[in-house]
């Protein structure tokens, strides 16, 4: 009856099923996602060789498993873990996106929970960004007490829901898929209260790994895992989803109307479903066209950046690539 | 083990059991991004997509509404659609009285929510039926082939070994909670919510530390059984005539879905 009690509606998750997301946008964070995913591989290869697969594995496994356990909260709903900051914390911002990714892959392929096209979406918003959210600050707190670091795992924690659920609530509205009004201060008041219960099972998680295995979570390792560079990608997103949220579910028409003043919101209803329909007929009305090129335009854009951010971070931490590995 | 609650698959030997995975994830993804190029309001596009999945499922010897009933699972989600009834430009259809808000719904948000509906049902149908047709390790075996990034492929199969045994080592650590938690009638048993929490952290802790040693003996284990990286599969895999033909005739249905839709624009 486990997958009934985890997977059932009463359960809000952010798995954005297949439908939700026009085209467009959900093949922009595919590649997002691809982009981090391949860096990920290569940066754990090089650190771990053959071990990586079946040690990532476990790890995955384990991430699915501790999603198993809940805590009764009241009137019959309970808190449960999505566990990319702790996987996060516990493993470093790379090994983190790659479980993830397996997780949620694996969810998706096993339980429908979250569809295939949308995939790229889904990994960005509960793997990738909660991973670089959650060592970002945990990094931060490195060297310092343990109370420091616990209350780093904390926020950590809560801000990775946050951050999803802000991200999922702006790829819907973009598709056209949702209104901002209603939607956003909705789905970032339900997670405020999931990331509690997220936030306290992790506080307790590492806590219990504190005491019983300190070597796993000596500052050596959160060194090794990453450089200080992490502390700024951290707290950058946090800045965003802190200034970003409260003034989206306040007053969402600011957003809209800058969305609109840059002329995305007009475009974004519209163009996607038409896209191609104008696109494989001779007479190619000229707004489509421009939405074409300037979604390609975009898309390009959003690749070197990422291109960019990554070869910085790899240069940042390239002294842990000669590291032995410790285990 | 509860291999049941992991594995959707239903064994059986039909057609579409027989099919080579790889022919079969490449038509999922396909019908997939075909339903969602097909332009709000066109239900002919839907309705042809709707056969294809009912087709596969009678093919497939399941019930035919095997995956009807199972897409129901996308239903929560929609409530993050419905705003957009009442959001769209277009002619208003009256309005909805709820306490002191007029909601006044438009025909093309109407549309435009049906159509987002329909989408997602039917893609999660053929998901559905991709994974009541294809074992797990098939499946993995056809990402391998389709070039999927082989860390993360390796990565994914390891995962699907270890999920048995790990969910059954929580089972033990949720059961041994149970035990230990008696409580008179009508009373919650256990701390206040903190504590709670707290111990359902420090189980996670717990299972996480019991992964990782358990992981290396299992790895070990393997090792020694002659574990060389690959997850066999007593299915050949050789893409034989019957497979060109159904990715043959599933791709061009899917293409006659496309042009329909595009024509039935113009009327």
């Amino acid at each position: 009856m486990i997958s009934a009690s985890i997977f059932s509606p009463l359960n809000p998750q952010l798995h954005i099923p297949d439908g939700f997301l026009n085209t467009v946008v959900a093949l922009v964070f595919w590649l997002l996602t691809i982009v981090f995913v391949s860096i990920a591989t290569r940066r754990l290869q090089a650190d771990y060789d053959e071990r990586l697969t079946p040690l990532m594995g476990i790890l995955a496994a384990f991430i699915f498993a501790s999603q198993m356990i809940n805590f009764p909260v009241a009137g019959g709903t309970s808190g449960h873990l999505l566990g990319g900051a702790l996987a996060a914390v516990v493993l470093g911002p790379w090994a983190a996106i790659l479980v993830m990714t397996a997780v949620i892959a694996a969810q998706a392929i096993l339980f429908q929970d979250g569809g295939l096209l949308v995939m790229g979406a889904n990994i960005f918003n509960m793997g990738i960004l909660t991973a670089l959210i959650g060592f970002g600050l945990y990094r931060s707190a490195a060297g310092r007490s343990r109370r420091t670091k616990l209350i780093a795992v904390t926020a950590a924690a809560w801000l990775s829901v946050m951050a999803g659920a802000l991200s999922t609530s702006l790829q819907l509205w973009i598709s056209g898929t949702t209104t901002l009004k209603i939607v956003m201060p909705t789905m970032l008041g339900i997670h405020a209260l999931i990331g509690i219960g997220e936030a306290l099972i992790t506080v307790g998680a590492i806590a219990f790994i504190m005491q019983t295995r300190p070597d796993l979570l000596s500052d050596e390792k959160i060194t090794a895992k990453g450089g200080r560079l992490w502390i700024v990608v951290g707290g950058v997103i946090t800045l965003l989803v802190v200034l970003l949220a409260p003034f989206a579910s306040v007053s969402p028409d600011g957003l809209e109307r800058v969305a609109e003043d840059l002329g995305f919101l007009n475009t974004s209803i519209d163009a996607p479903y038409q896209l191609l329909p104008d696109y494989s007929i001779p007479f190619l009305g000229e707004t489509t066209l421009s939405t074409v090129v300037a979604g390609a335009i975009g898309i390009l854009a959003v690749a070197g950046l990422v291109l960019l951010l990554a070869r910085t971070l790899r240069k940042a931490s390239l002294p842990t690539k000669h590291r032995q590995p410790t285990e | 083990m509860q291999t049941s609650t992991f594995d959707r698959y239903q064994s059986g030997d039909s057609p579409i059991h027989h099919l080579d995975p790889r022919v079969k994830v490449i038509i999922t993804v396909l019908f997939i991004l075909s339903n969602a190029l097909i332009p709000d309001g066109v239900w002919l596009g839907f309705f042809l997509a709707l056969m294809l999945v009912l087709v596969i499922t009678g093919w497939a010897g399941l019930t035919w509404s095997f995956a009807l009933k199972r897409s129901l699972i996308v239903l929560p989600f929609t409530l993050a659609a419905v705003t957009i009834i009442f959001s769209m430009p277009g002619s208003p259809l009256g309005i909805i009285q709820i306490g002191p808000w007029a909601l006044i719904p438009t025909d093309t948000g109407l549309i435009r929510f049906i159509s987002i509906m329909f989408r997602s049902l039917l893609s999660v149908q053929m998901a559905i039926l991709l994974t009541a047709t294809t074992p797990f390790p098939d499946l993995i075996h056809a990402f391998r082939h389709l070039r999927l990034p082989q860390p993360l492929v390796a990565t994914l199969s390891f995962m699907y070994r270890y999920l048995f045994v790990l969910s059954d080592e929580t089972t033990r650590l949720l059961r041994a909670r149970r035990a230990r938690s008696a409580s008179l009638p009508g009373k919650q048993s256990g701390g206040p919510l903190l504590w709670r929490a707290g111990v359902a952290g420090n189980m996670v802790g717990q299972l996480f530390l019991r992964s990782l040693e358990r992981g290396d003996r299992v790895y070990q284990a393997m090792l020694a059984r002659g574990y060389t990286g690959h997850l066999y599969t007593l299915n050949p895999h050789i893409m034989q005539r019957q497979d060109w033909l159904f990715a043959g005739l599933a791709s061009a249905y899917l293409l006659f879905i496309q042009v329909v839709c595009r024509i039935a624009l113009f009327y």
